[in-house]
């Protein structure tokens, strides 16, 4: 069964909202009906492979494991805790990064539906433990979280101390109707994006190259229509889910917002997949600053920071896939985010201008040619193409 | 009376913003006012650790609770 796609998946979440709601409305804890519907959902995800279904249980169960191993060598302060740590994480991160380079050779490498966006998950719980900040999450809720299905095939990513305590803090009535209202508005809204705008953005892209004679300008038609349908199929599915969370009590990060008005390429990320941008940022952003800092690698901030963009958007392409599209595209953010942040340090121009409306409006302009080259890069309409590898 | 700490935490947000403005107001939004940016904030968090042995995780604070001079240096005092 898909996700958000099939008239079956609305039709079951029905009666899992209702019963949500009927226990949100009677400030009942929602933690453990959440757990029984998200695994009843998953099976209905996976049941037609058995061996997908069995992968994602081996998964889950490995990852358990390793969180529990991991969090009790930190809570004994046992000498070798740093050392099983990072091979904890490169077995948490082995299995997506086999996937994607195995897909390459073979289509049908064994994988699951959101193998991708549970990596997030049992990666950034991992590092926060060894930060010290998750120390006492049980085994039920870290499973819960893993498994809670609203955003589980595409996210939006949750953070597990977000929703550790939403599972512990019932909500008061007011506390549930408010994410209530908000739940429904957003899923509504999803809706909208994805079945109306969507599919009107992807009716245009199938027309673009037949209405529009000259190549350069159908070219760039369809570009715009790729970005339009790209942005409104996934806010949308990302809209339903945070919608859906909502109704089930729980906080589920916004994963777009407005990101074409965005006027510089720095803030696009601030407002497109901010989920995924944010845990980048986080982690990896964050993280490889930190690390260049200490060792003093670079001589300067501004070359700390260019080289951290880089870093960063180079592993957001790949995770997206090894293919060369991808990898282009997130080569190509990187580059423009460190020009970006270079031009904002050091051009007196712009520090003279910035604020400027004529300055903005410039700005925007630019920043959504470089935001639609971007989307050509990823749909596959630049390197493929030159490369003759066929669209 | 300003304390050593205080001083102390002034002066290494100075140095790091390049900024002396950080100095005169101790409630001032750093980030709003672009005196920090994140990368910046990532380089305060190791000379923190550094300086006065403190160490605050990339995750562990919202940026509301270390966005002003005086945000830090309660942050650091919780944690000395």
């Amino acid at each position: 069964m898909d996700y958000y796609v099939e008239p079956a998946f609305f039709v079951l979440c029905l009666p899992i909202a209702l019963v949500a709601i009927v226990l949100g409305m009677r400030e009942r804890p929602l933690g453990r009906f959440n757990l029984v519907a998200s695994v009843g959902m998953l099976l209905l995800l996976f049941f037609r492979s058995v061996p997908t279904l069995l992968y994602v249980c081996a998964y889950l169960v490995v990852s358990t494991l390793l969180y529990l191993w991991v969090r009790s060598l930190f809570a004994k302060k046992d000498p070798h805790a740093l050392g099983c740590y990072r091979v904890a994480l490169a077995l948490q991160i082995a299995p997506l990064a086999v996937y994607k380079v195995g897909v390459l050779f073979m289509p049908d490498f064994p994988g699951f539906l959101g193998i991708s966006y549970i990596t997030f998950k049992t990666v950034q719980v991992l590092i926060e433990v060894r930060d010290g900040l998750i120390d006492d999450m049980t085994t039920l809720e870290y499973v819960s979280f893993l498994c809670f299905f609203p955003p589980f095939t595409s996210g939006p990513i949750m953070r597990s101390r977000q929703f550790v305590q939403d599972v512990r803090t019932p909500l008061s009535r007011d506390a549930y109707l408010n994410r209530l209202y908000r739940g429904l508005g957003w899923f509504v809204l999803g809706v909208f994006y994805k079945f109306v705008c969507s599919a009107l953005a992807q009716w245009a892209l199938w027309m673009a190259p037949n209405a529009i004679a000259m190549a350069p300008l159908a070219w760039v038609a369809q570009v715009v229509c790729f970005g339009l349908d790209l942005f409104f199929d996934f806010a949308g599915y990302s809209n339903m889910a945070m919608g859906l969370g909502l109704v089930m009590g729980m906080e589920v990060p916004q994963n777009f917002r407005a990101p074409f008005v965005a006027k510089d390429i720095k803030e696009f990320w601030d407002r497109w997949h901010i989920s995924l941008s944010t845990w980048l940022r986080d982690f990896v952003f964050m993280r490889f600053s930190q690390f260049a800092i200490r060792r003093k690698l670079f001589k300067s901030r501004l070359t700390t920071a260019c080289v951290g963009f880089m870093v960063n958007m180079f592993l957001m392409g790949v995770w997206h896939g090894v293919t060369v599209d991808y990898v282009a595209y997130g080569l190509y953010h990187g580059i423009m985010l460190a020009a970006c942040h270079y031009l904002q340090k050091k051009w007196k121009f712009y520090k003279k201008h910035r604020r400027e409306r004529w300055f903005g409006v410039a700005s925007w302009a630019l920043t959504m040619v470089v935001v639609f080259f971007g989307f050509a890069l990823f749909g596959g309409y630049v390197v493929s193409p030159l490369l003759g590898l066929g669209a | 009376m300003m304390t050593d700490l205080e001083q102390q935490i002034i002066d290494l947000v100075v140095d790091i913003s390049g900024d002396d403005e950080a100095a005169e107001d101790l409630d001032m939004d750093l980030f709003e006012e672009d005196i920090l940016d994140s990368i910046a904030a990532i380089e305060l968090l190791v000379a923190l650790k550094d300086e006065f042995g403190v160490s605050i995780a990339p995750t562990e604070l919202e940026r509301e609770e270390m966005n002003t001079v005086n945000k830090i240096i309660e942050r650091v005092r919780e944690r000395m």
